[in-house]
């Protein structure tokens, strides 16, 4: 992505990374050269299919990623000046939870059952920040009220299961903005909840990036959550990224075969009464990725060069890249 | 979706064990939980009553015991047991009174066989003047809660060979053969959980070289190890350091099978999100496992330890059955059964077999409040 694609400079720039899990059936290269911006205080979602590497690429940042079997193999994460990769462990600790947080995809398991909830987010208060055990508690209980629990002085006394998954999916994200991250990683956030509880969960996500000035990078297969809360989308299939755009120019025109083929496939007014469409075959197995573009096994504009030359993001238009040389003459052919 | 514990109430429940029950919803702690339902389970409740008079008795066991544990009486070797039809309530005259005993004859040397002389009667008192000691190691005093006047000896359940109170030496005895049960398990299972939460939370070769020095130790037949483990501490020893040298064999052997089935625990629980949202608030590893995973397996540590206690318990016994254990006069339950391995001994005065009965209440109370506990702490059995 170019620099000159947005205001200022971005608070996280991901370089050409490379993320393998070196399995005894053979390398899997489950994040294979992604590069991507995000600006201060935008929503940036990152779409796919289960296996496609946008929750690895999420722990490759939060330096999460479980060493054997999993390795970055290559890249950069540059947060202003530092590169998260080249931090030692005690550093990049002290990043986790302050710098960059993230909230994760099953709130029912997401808290430690025997602790109270005011407990959890105090001792993450207290990780980061020079506080007394008096002021995190207060910070506690304040930041809960924030997120929209109510009563928040005697749920801060409860334990995990007296909460509804709503409750706690809203405790997990006080706990992960109560040291007021820059960045905040949502890894499925709305995944496992109903869809009133959904929208509140992504209302709230909104207004609390708006009030601390975070960025969110949202990790989602929901195309419906990405058109309501995100201001740029990225498209990642099979480790690498085919799409980047901003979210009205790609649900507007998209670009990539595969991305298309993921709008044909979503019901729609239009289509009613019509079985919905589907991509045809499996996602590849990333132990075995096909040669040069890693769609076309799939894609229904393939030509025989999609085989040997790896296609690069180009501009399409301003702002919006795609990782295929014919979308713009194969597209509206459909 | 609202999904909790709270509407608990039971309504037969009137003991009411925790203070404020009184809004509708309690904050209850996962112990509290664990409590209420350990509570209605009557035989592990009569287990764990049973527990406390054991271990009431051994902490208090130099007032209640007439006698101190190596007061012998070469006269009165194997005297047999006053409860058995040697105590009275009627005298010669048919007088009704105070519960007493006769004095003792040695009717014939040989045989040990003892006639009661009805010369005199010796009342059992209460709060009877004895032997000096420091209750609770602390405050002097003489006072013992029965016992009866000089000349005579009280036996209730018999004498040993050199004529010690049996009943006393049982008491003095469960401070040892009880206690060795509580320290050892504490020792067992800290290493246990610390050896398996790293081998669980670190993996690798961390992980590899632990546990085949768990399958190493496991592997031994326990007993060869102990007898291999107590030579090699030697034979010259006071009693206190034989003790520790028994818990500290008995740890040893006992740590890892604790440590084999933490690991396997903290393998599962260190995959739960909330690991992983730990990790990513910035949290250390060690703080980790201390802090999130191991107490995780806290109630299933509670409930193996429980179960694991007569392990010690008879480990204890059988190391001092064997003469490599607590050393005479100092008694323990299993070198008192060690007279036992004289068949005349155990066929002409049976009651010196007493120690096995207390033996035998102690290991099945902590079974049966073991497995009142695990059925408590399963989250599966209602609440």
């Amino acid at each position: 992505m170019s620099a000159e694609a947005a205001a200022g400079r971005p608070l996280l720039s991901i370089r050409d990374l490379r993320t393998y899990f070196h399995t005894s059936d053979g390398i899997a290269r489950s994040v294979d050269g992604v590069s991507f911006d995000i600006f201060p205080g935008e929503t940036l979602a990152v779409v796919g299919e289960s296996g496609c590497g946008k929750s690895v690429t999420a722990f490759t940042i939060m330096g999460l990623v479980p060493v054997p079997p999993g390795r970055v193999e290559g890249g950069e994460i540059l947060l202003g000046d530092r590169d998260l990769l080249k931090l030692p462990e005690s550093a990049m600790r002290d990043v986790r939870g302050n710098d960059i947080s993230m909230v994760f995809q099953e709130p029912m398991t997401s808290l430690n059952p025997i602790l109270t909830i005011g407990r959890q987010i105090s001792e993450a208060i207290l990780r980061h920040k020079d506080v007394t055990k008096v002021e995190a508690r207060r910070l506690s209980i304040e930041m809960l009220s924030r997120v929209g629990i109510p009563s928040p002085e005697r749920r801060a006394d409860e334990y995990p299961h007296q909460l509804s998954g709503g409750m706690k999916q809203r405790a997990m994200i006080a706990m992960a903005l109560v040291c007021r991250p820059r960045l905040l990683i949502a890894d499925e956030p709305t995944t496992a909840l109903d869809v009133t509880i959904q929208s509140q969960i992504l209302d709230l996500l909104n207004d609390l990036r708006e009030e601390f000035e975070m960025s969110v990078l949202l990790i989602t297969h929901d195309l419906g959550v990405v058109a309501e809360v995100a201001d740029r989308v990225i498209v990642m299939y099979a480790g690498k990224v085919v799409e980047s755009a901003g979210v009205v120019d790609l649900f507007e025109r998209p670009g990539h075969p595969y991305t298309r083929a993921l709008f044909r496939s979503l019901p729609s007014l239009e289509h009613r009464g019509e079985a919905l469409q589907v991509i045809p075959g499996n996602v590849p197995n990333p132990l075995d990725f096909p040669s040069g573009c890693r769609f076309r096994t799939r894609c229904p504009i393939a030509r025989p060069e999609c085989a040997t030359t790896d296609p690069q993001l180009i501009e399409a238009a301003p702002r919006h890249l795609v990782a295929c040389p014919f979308s713009s003459d194969g597209g509206d052919a459909q | 979706m609202p999904s909790n514990a709270t509407s608990i109430e039971s309504p037969p429940d009137g003991s009411g064990m925790p203070s404020g029950s009184a809004s509708a919803v309690v904050n209850r702690t996962p112990w509290q939980i664990l409590w209420l339902k350990l509570e209605r389970n009557r035989v592990a409740m009569a287990a764990m009553w049973l527990l406390v008079l054991l271990y009431a008795l051994a902490v208090f066991a130099d007032f209640i015991s007439p006698y101190s544990y190596d007061a012998q009486d070469a006269k009165r070797s194997f005297h047999p047991p006053h409860l058995l039809g040697r105590i009275h309530v009627v005298d010669e005259q048919g007088n009704w009174g105070r519960p007493f005993v006769y004095g003792s004859k040695l009717a014939n040397v040989y045989d040990k066989e003892y006639s009661e002389d009805r010369s005199a009667k010796y009342p059992i008192r209460l709060l009877a003047e004895g032997s000096e000691y420091r209750l609770l190691w602390f405050i002097p005093m003489k006072t013992h809660l029965f016992g009866v006047d000089e000349p005579a000896r009280l036996y209730l359940f018999g004498g040993d060979q050199f004529g010690r109170d049996i009943l006393s030496r049982i008491l003095y005895g469960g401070r040892i053969s009880l206690s060795v049960g509580i320290v050892g398990i504490a020792i067992s299972t800290s290493i246990g959980m610390l050896v398996g939460g790293i081998a669980g939370y670190f993996g690798g070769a961390v992980d590899f070289g632990l546990m085949r020095l768990v399958e190493l130790i496991l592997a031994l037949p326990s007993l060869y190890l102990i007898l291999v483990l107590r030579q090699s501490f030697g034979a010259n020893m006071s009693s206190t350091q034989l003790y520790l040298i028994i818990i500290l064999i008995l740890s040893f052997i006992g740590w890892a099978s604790i440590a084999r089935v933490i690991r396997g625990m903290v393998l599962s629980i260190k995959e739960q999100e909330y690991v992983i949202a730990a990790q990513a608030l910035g949290f250390s590893r060690m703080w980790i496992v201390l802090r999130h995973i191991l107490p995780n397996t806290l109630s299933f540590v509670i409930v193996t330890a429980t179960l694991s206690v007569p392990f010690y318990i008879l480990g204890e016994v059988a190391l001092s059955f064997l003469g490599v254990g607590v050393q005479e006069p100092e008694a323990s339950w299993g070198n008192m059964l060690q007279a036992a391995q004289n068949l005349r001994y155990l066929t002409d005065y049976s009651w010196i077999l007493t120690p096995g009965v207390f033996i035998f209440l102690a290991v099945m109370a902590w079974n049966v409040f073991g497995d009142g506990l695990r059925d408590a702490a399963d989250p599966r059995t209602e609440r």
